[in-house]
């Protein structure tokens, strides 16, 4: 997939939430200040200057960490629908819809939650994201895609 | 730039008076700040001071004293020098926001003019408020008198947000009888105090944005013993930076501050254990008892309450000649013995001398501690030296009308 780096999770050696490394009460960081990130960032324009996949974020930071597994129910995406409205980017309270230059990308499935506020607010006929049981396959979900509905005549 | 403020060599300033001088002088950033009786000349002062020009900082009026000291967090964590006052009601209000700033490790400094707590409502000063924050991982520092409730003021903030330290900081005086009682008072110069204060020096604060931080991070069972084990280090280890500052107070002032004052000790035979304002009332009585009637009489005062001096009341108490001590407590124990006479039994417990311990209730909602009741109790342990076991009752109540009030016989030596 040509987006890996923006959605995929290798690239953040993403891992299970708690899989961190346990060190000793004396290796704790004082009054728990966790850093977000590794490096110092523009003083001017902070984390704003870089894009997600730009940062390089530490080990405390929860975008490190998968919670992919609080999920039951999962959003899947249709490109072929869309719109770019970007709806669902403005409405996602995980920020887990990934978008570029105003372009739907697709779905950070590491941290979305299964909410489904993406489908509630997507204004395209038929929807460009519908949920789907966690289990269920995306390319088999977007092969029984429902088709476009019609208006009732009054 | 703030106006300095003009002052002499001696003033006369009563201890909530003294208080606000010290926040002037420490120019705090922001003092986040509810008022309460009998603290509320403190942050009223404050208000004057911004108000004429007197600080560069910002005082905040909140909603609450919950609000209070979630301000506070907010600035300190920001990266700001931060205060506040408060007594009784107030400081139970904020209970839950003085866990939060102590394991954050954000140098706050309260002042907190002690007062009971309701019911039955009370503006008068006991130690109720004092004991119900004792656990709050907060450095609690007593003053017995206006001109320790300037100067511990201004050490809090020396003594917190020392890089080794970072922990927040109680400077504890009584209700009333400290706080309203104009006394004489030797103030330092504002270029003098602040200097000896020093500037302010932020960890992690949230206004770096070239290193952005999460604090009040949540932890669970896998990370949070950790946490309170660091933080529970910190604190016992400021005991070294407590006698640092103290001595360099003593350097600039002349003004001696130790962990545990004591007075007249090293004879001693009985002592009287006590906080507050009352320490001054068992000095007199005990100097008194000493020149009439020939009893060694010393009195042992906790200057700092937490981190318990347990090292230095140990000293206090392992001393051959003592044989009886008196734990004075000025909170109602609810269905305990006395706080002060449980820490210091337990420090008594691994010395030599092991002297008998008893324990009063006194002074509860500003009941008076007079220097004859103070004597009675006081020969009432000599009787105990004398009779080689405790004569009374080990908890008992001074100061109470009523049939005699007392719990608990000895199991030792009878």
């Amino acid at each position: 997939m040509s987006d890996k780096g923006v959605l995929a999770t290798d690239k953040r050696g993403i891992r299970e939430l708690g899989a961190e490394k346990k060190v000793g009460w004396d290796e704790v960081p004082q009054g728990v200040v966790l850093n977000s990130f590794e490096e110092m960032l523009d003083p001017k324009h902070g984390a704003a200057s870089l894009k997600p996949e730009e940062r390089t974020y530490s080990d405390f930071n929860s975008f490190t960490a998968t919670v992919a597994s609080w999920r039951v129910i999962k959003p899947v995406y249709n490109r072929d629908i869309c719109i770019d409205c970007q709806n669902c980017w403005v409405w996602c309270p995980d920020t887990s819809i990934i978008s570029r230059d105003k372009q739907m990308i697709g779905i950070d499935y590491d941290h979305c939650k299964g909410c489904g506020v993406c489908v509630e607010v997507c204004p395209t006929n038929p929807k460009s994201l519908l949920m789907f049981g966690e289990s269920m396959d995306g390319d088999e979900a977007l092969a029984g895609w429902p088709e476009k509905k019609k208006k009732e005549k009054k | 730039m703030a106006k300095e403020f003009d002052l002499n060599e001696v003033e006369v300033w009563d201890g909530n008076y003294a208080a606000s001088q010290a926040l002037r002088q420490a120019q705090v950033d922001v003092v986040a700040a509810y008022p309460i009786t009998p603290s509320t000349p403190i942050v009223e002062n404050y208000g004057g001071y911004e108000a004429n020009g007197y600080v560069d900082g910002q005082f905040v009026m909140v909603e609450s004293e919950h609000a209070a000291m979630s301000g506070c967090i907010g600035a300190a964590a920001s990266g700001g020098r931060v205060a506040t006052a408060t007594s009784s009601q107030g400081f139970a209000l904020m209970a839950e926001v003085l866990y939060q700033a102590s394991g954050m490790r954000l140098p706050i400094v309260l002042t907190v003019v002690n007062r009971a707590l309701a019911s039955p409502l009370n503006v008068r000063g006991d130690h109720s408020d004092m004991y119900l924050g004792r656990d709050s991982g907060w450095i609690n520092t007593d003053a017995f008198n206006s001109q320790e409730a300037y100067d511990l003021t201004l050490c809090a903030f020396k003594i917190g947000e020392n890089l080794d330290v970072r922990l927040p900081v109680m400077v504890h005086q009584d209700g009333f009888t400290t706080s309203h009682k104009a006394q004489n008072v030797k103030p330092l110069k504002d270029a003098e105090a602040y200097k000896f204060v020093g500037d302010y020096k932020p960890v992690d604060d949230m206004l770096d944005f070239t290193r952005p931080v999460t604090h009040g991070a949540q932890t669970e069972e896998d990370w949070h013993f950790e946490h309170k084990a660091r933080q529970h280090k910190a604190l016992m280890d400021s005991t070294k930076v407590i006698d640092e500052v103290f001595a360099e107070f003593k350097t600039l002032t002349g003004r001696e501050y130790k962990r545990v004052e004591s007075y007249m000790m090293e004879d001693a035979e009985v002592a009287m254990v006590v906080l507050g304002s009352s320490v001054e009332t068992a000095v007199l009585a005990a100097q008194e008892l000493r020149e009439k009637e020939g009893v060694k009489v010393g009195v042992i005062a906790p200057r700092v309450f937490r981190p318990f001096p347990f090292d230095l009341i140990r000293e206090e108490l392992d001393r051959e000649s003592l044989k009886a001590v008196v734990c004075m407590d000025k909170s109602a124990p609810g269905g305990a013995m006395g706080a002060l006479f449980n820490e210091i039994s337990a420090a008594s417990l691994t010395t030599k001398a092991r002297p008998m311990i008893t324990n009063y209730i006194y002074g509860l909602g500003g009941r008076d501690f007079s220097v004859e009741e103070a004597q009675r109790i006081m020969k009432e342990q000599k009787a105990h030296a004398d009779a080689g076991h405790i004569t009374t009752e080990i908890q008992q109540f001074s100061g109470v009308r009523g049939p005699k009030l007392g719990f608990f016989e000895t199991r030792r030596g009878k």
